[in-house]
């Protein structure tokens, strides 16, 4: 099976752990990702100012290339891509004079009007390889991790774009449930972690990233997934001074969903390429000798 | 503190502008306060999104420009999935910083990031930031 994959910019540098697994994990359950020819960035944002057209082009594109393909599905990875994209494409749905407004702009392609649909990775697991399949699938299951699931904001909000109900999230619970792993409920997994204002308002974003750490720990966990390298590097890279600032109790390893499918479905360790994630991310795996390396150096 | 309510205070072009460019009724906004009780970045807005409504309703064109609410607003949409007037609140800030940053204001300055943070962070913080926060 074969399917139109949209990566963005970051998975192709900062994120690149959270590329490689996931391709390497389809390929196991036999998915082939088809990357996009000529694919742009998507702007990495909506744009919320009704007359704010030009910005829409870049998203849109992305969609037309996906046609060209031949494909009626584009999954993505990066959670703020997946918004950018399905809302640009609910935008072309449903707003007959701004489709018609982009499509003349856009003289290169043919007209578009939102005929592709834009799923996130954890829809195309939960849809095309089901729970129970993945289940047992999984060779090394994550048996005694405690993961805390954060979804963030992208991926559930605004609700013409959510991939499941904003206030009651599970998929990625489901998710957690067929790798073996116990998924830990807690109150904060859908609230912001600051996002962009880590470069602005860096005070207030590292607050709430926080404050998320902690109510993630209180909760039990012993771990924490999530799926956008925004939010992976406010709630991963910033522990270290959160830690020192008496902000957090300890330090929470930060995991790509991705990393741990491919982990779980026994795949090397040097797809998860967890050189890019914090260093305690490796550290407790070993601890919980889920790691390869563990497994040699024992 | 005691607001004047004039020909001279209300900004009716503000009012309009900010509509056009949300696609928001304002005045559907009964100031129930959900929006603040919502938002993660409230302990760092000097104005709360509520009070933003109604001084957006008023016309306080210069009030709201003065306020740094909008700047500080992430555009999680946890104010708009909550809102019980069904008011899309974060196209309502995006109207307010529209309407400064396209009098070529800039609230962020690239080239003044140091270069640890420019290396360390992904691309999405820095597009996302400067497609919010720059003109």
């Amino acid at each position: 099976m074969k399917v139109s994959y949209y990566p963005g910019c970051t998975l192709k540098t900062k994120a690149r752990n959270l590329e490689e697994s996931a391709v390497a994990s389809m390929s196991a359950l036999g998915v082939e990702f088809e990357e996009l020819p000529r694919w742009n960035c998507c702007g990495a944002v909506h744009s919320l100012s009704d007359d704010d057209l030009i910005h829409q082009v870049a998203p849109v594109r992305d969609l037309v290339r996906a046609q060209e393909q031949g494909s009626d599905t584009v999954v993505t990875l990066c959670s703020m891509c997946y918004n950018t994209l399905a809302r640009a494409n609910r935008l072309m749905r449903d707003d007959e004079v701004k489709r018609r407004t982009i499509n003349d702009f856009m003289d290169e392609e043919k007209d578009y009007a939102g005929e592709v649909e834009v799923v996130h990775f954890l829809t195309f697991l939960r849809d095309h390889v089901g729970w129970e399949a993945l289940r047992s699938r999984v060779k090394k299951p994550l048996s005694g991790m405690k993961v805390a699931p954060y979804y963030g904001c992208t991926l559930l909000r605004p609700k013409n774009v959510a991939i499941e109900p904003p206030g009651h999230p599970a998929l990625m619970n489901e998710f957690l449930w067929a790798l073996g792993a116990e998924p830990v409920d807690f109150a904060d997994k859908t609230l912001c972690c600051g996002s962009y204002q880590i470069l602005a308002h860096p005070e207030a974003a590292l607050g709430v990233s926080a404050a998320i750490l902690q109510s993630a720990l209180d909760a039990g966990a012993d771990s924490l997934i999530l799926s956008c390298p925004l939010c992976e590097y406010n709630l991963g890279k910033t522990q270290k001074k959160l830690l020192s600032r008496q902000k957090i109790s300890r330090e929470v390893p930060v995991y790509y969903f991705t990393q741990l499918l491919a982990l779980s479905l026994g795949l090397d360790d040097a797809v998860c390429r967890f050189d890019l994630n914090d260093a305690s991310a490796l550290e407790f795996l070993k601890c919980k000798s889920l790691s390869g390396a563990q497994a040699q150096a024992g | 503190m005691p607001i004047e309510i004039s020909e001279k205070t209300v900004k009716g072009e503000f009012i309009e502008k900010v509509m056009k460019l949300s696609g928001q009724n304002i005045y559907k906004c009964f100031q129930c306060g959900t929006c603040g009780g919502a938002c993660p970045m409230t302990d760092h807005m000097d104005t709360m999104p509520r009070k933003i409504m109604r001084m957006t309703q008023l016309g306080l064109e210069e009030a709201v420009e003065e306020s740094k609410t909008c700047w500080t607003c992430a555009s999680c949409h946890s104010c708009t999935v909550s809102c019980p007037r069904g008011i899309d609140l974060a196209r309502v800030m995006e109207a307010i910083r529209q309407l400064t940053l396209r009098r070529n204001v800039d609230m962020v300055e690239p080239s003044k990031l140091d270069e640890e943070t420019l290396r360390e962070l992904p691309q999405i913080a820095m597009v996302s930031c400067f497609r919010k926060l720059t003109s």
